[in-house]
């Protein structure tokens, strides 16, 4: 006691105690971290072996000490208490790194389905190559790849999991920071990945093409998601773990030891961008298209999956058709999808069992998916009314049921004797879209447009009309796309294994090529259509947000989501 | 190698597809045991019946 009395002005008798604001341990901590980044990142930057690695450097040093005078900042403007976990008995949710992300996905959306529609212009116009390095086929393909996956659909999933996190365990997110170092951290690796394709940084493989210095920051953010996804399911109160936080946390965790197989690198040097994978040869292969197709498994699908349980009953206004199906969906869909890789090496140094393998779970996969596909448009009975009147609920059917068609083509694909005329096919092109752009894009349309009014305490979506103009303009898109690539894809396969009676082969590459051009050429146009199908989106959702004629008149009592967001 | 393989794929094709058999089958006893009727049924309304 004396020595406390000693240390600090002791409590005024009477007065009530205020509280004394201090510098969080995770503030001063994240703070001082910023810090010693910045300085190691101006060394690396000094001794970069290449000016686009110095230019990451200076970047990661420029972020951090911005990320140094937000948390300062921040510090200084807030009240002394942190935000309460509950208000009256209510559970205090934190929805600004929800919103951010949700305005991130759009924004990447929007940029990924543009350099989409390029390079489609550019396999159908070589010319618009330019002729130089940063707007070359090869340095552009990965940036539309990355946009759509990781930085659209990435930025959606964490959006939404921390929305549905929170809405059904009723509890607040964990942390302080931690969230906004998810978005934001997630987000740099976004910009540090896209620059460096542009700039000639890639490690070659396939969807986990940045460099082993930006592998190593998501690993950080990453392990900070996992972190405070589990702590809010930890924090949960109510009893029972719904549906979507497995799917949304087996997303979490297989992506986390996916990335961690599949970038074990070693650096050159801390000064180069350049790293060694430690595995080699076809075992390098094996765990590229292990991870490859776990992506597909795990980040396309089984997250997405997640918006499935949780929009669409919501949406709908009805309870999942069978929870119990749901249960079998999910530990059926993880178990399987895990061995599915092998069906990407048909055909080349892989063992050939390991090859069978793959195509025989691939095959198996079809009872799981088909199991959640049904379970998500069953969701629908004594609803189904809804899909005349409201376009984002159909929105979601619609993306339900490309799921349905994607996941029965996908495993045909995998038989070999089909993938011997498919693969390296545009048909492959054609059947990732119908995933991509009917299923993974379409469910987070649908969501984003669910979440907005939600989270911007709006009634209702500023146009309904103008979500109609939407799917319908992007549908068109979606099925111009993808019957131009099987068209394409199936001449291609036949053009390739075409002999003449004397044995020698029918048509040179070159002639395939030619015959592709009217499809490529299709395929932009769909392409076109989506992406002004998105702008319309972007155009509604601002319109949503802004107009004032629009805003919610409703008590909280009435509207479960008016609470406060921060 | 070769022994390796056919160690490798006797034990996958035993074990293996045991393993996976039983793991289903405890699965779907989890899932379809009556007990847990209810908690499922208030489950499948979680959304619904937010705060």
């Amino acid at each position: 006691m004396p020595q406390a009395a000693m240390g600090a002005a002791p409590d005024p008798v009477g007065v009530p105690r205020q509280i004394q604001k201090s510098l969080t341990f995770g503030e001063g901590g994240l703070a001082a971290t910023f810090v010693l980044l910045a300085l190691s990142s101006l060394t690396v930057a000094s001794g970069a072996e290449t000016a686009a690695y110095a230019f990451h450097a200076y970047l990661t040093a420029l972020a951090s000490i911005a990320a140094v005078f937000v948390i300062i900042n921040h510090h200084v403007e807030r009240p002394a208490a942190l935000p309460a976990r509950e208000i009256d008995g209510r559970p205090n949710y934190n929805f600004g790194p929800v919103k951010f992300a949700t305005v991130a996905a759009v924004f990447w959306g929007i940029a990924g389905f543009l350099v989409g529609v390029i390079i489609a212009f550019q396999l159908a116009f070589p010319a618009l190559n330019f002729d130089l390095p940063w707007t070359a086929f090869g340095r552009l393909r990965p940036l539309h790849t990355s946009a759509v996956i990781f930085a659209f659909g990435g930025n959606v999933l964490i959006g939404t999991s921390f929305y549905v996190v929170q809405r059904t365990c009723h509890a607040r997110l964990v942390g302080y920071l931690a969230p906004w170092f998810v978005v934001l951290g997630y987000n740099f690796f976004i910009v540090v990945a896209g620059t460096g394709y542009l700039l000639g940084i890639t490690q070659g493989k396939e969807y986990a093409e940045p460099e082993w210095y930006a592998d190593l920051w998501l690993t950080v953010v990453w392990v900070t998601y996992l972190m405070v996804f589990l702590g809010t399911i930890w924090r949960r109160r109510e009893p029972h773990i719904y549906v979507a936080n497995w799917f949304y946390l087996a997303f979490i965790v297989t992506i986390a030891v996916l990335h961690l197989g599949n970038n074990a690198a070693v650096p050159v040097s801390i000064y180069s961008p350049k790293s060694y994978i430690v595995w080699s040869g076809v075992q390098d292969a094996m765990v590229q298209w292990w991870y490859g197709h776990n992506a597909v498994g795990f980040f396309l699908t089984a997250g997405f999956l997640a918006i499935m349980y949780y929009f669409i009953p919501k949406r709908a206004e009805r309870p999942v058709y069978s929870y119990r199906l749901s249960i079998v969906h999910f530990w059926a869909l993880i178990f399987i999808y895990i061995w599915a890789g092998p069906h990407h090496l048909h055909y080349t140094a892989l063992p050939d069992w390991a090859q069978t393998l793959g195509m025989t779970f691939s095959i198996i996969l079809w009872m799981p998916s088909w199991g959640g596909m049904i379970n998500g448009l069953m969701t629908l009975s004594g609803a189904w009314d809804k899909l005349r009147t409201d376009p984002v609920l159909r929105m979601l059917v619609v993306s339900v049921a490309f799921y349905g068609m994607s996941t029965f083509e996908g495993p045909m694909m995998s038989v070999k004797s089909v993938n011997s005329l498919s693969h390296y096919t545009d048909w492959t092109i054609g059947h990732v879209h119908s995933g991509a752009l009917g299923w993974v894009a379409y469910i987070s349309f649908g969501a984003i447009y669910c979440l907005v009014p939600w989270l911007w305490n709006r009634r209702q979506l500023y146009s309904l009309k103008l979500v109609n103009w939407h799917f319908w303009i992007s549908t068109l898109g979606i099925v111009f796309y993808i019957s131009a690539m099987w068209v394409a894809g199936i001449l291609q396969g036949l053009m390739w294994r075409a002999y003449t009676s004397l044995g020698f082969l029918e048509y040179s590459f070159i002639e395939t090529v030619e015959a592709m051009h009217p499809f490529y050429v299709i395929r932009a146009i769909g392409g076109v259509l989506f992406l002004v199908g998105a702008l319309i989106m972007a155009f509604n959702l601002w319109m949503t947000v802004r107009s004032p004629d629009v805003e919610a008149a409703v008590s909280p009592a009435q509207n479960p989501a008016l609470l406060p967001a921060e | 190698m070769n022994e390796t393989y056919s160690a490798l794929a006797a034990f996958a094709q035993t074990w293996g597809l045991l393993y996976f058999v039983a793991l289903f089958a405890c699965v779907l006893a989890y899932a379809l045991s009556p007990r847990r009727r209810q908690e499922f049924d208030a489950a499948a309304r979680l959304p619904l019946s937010e705060d």
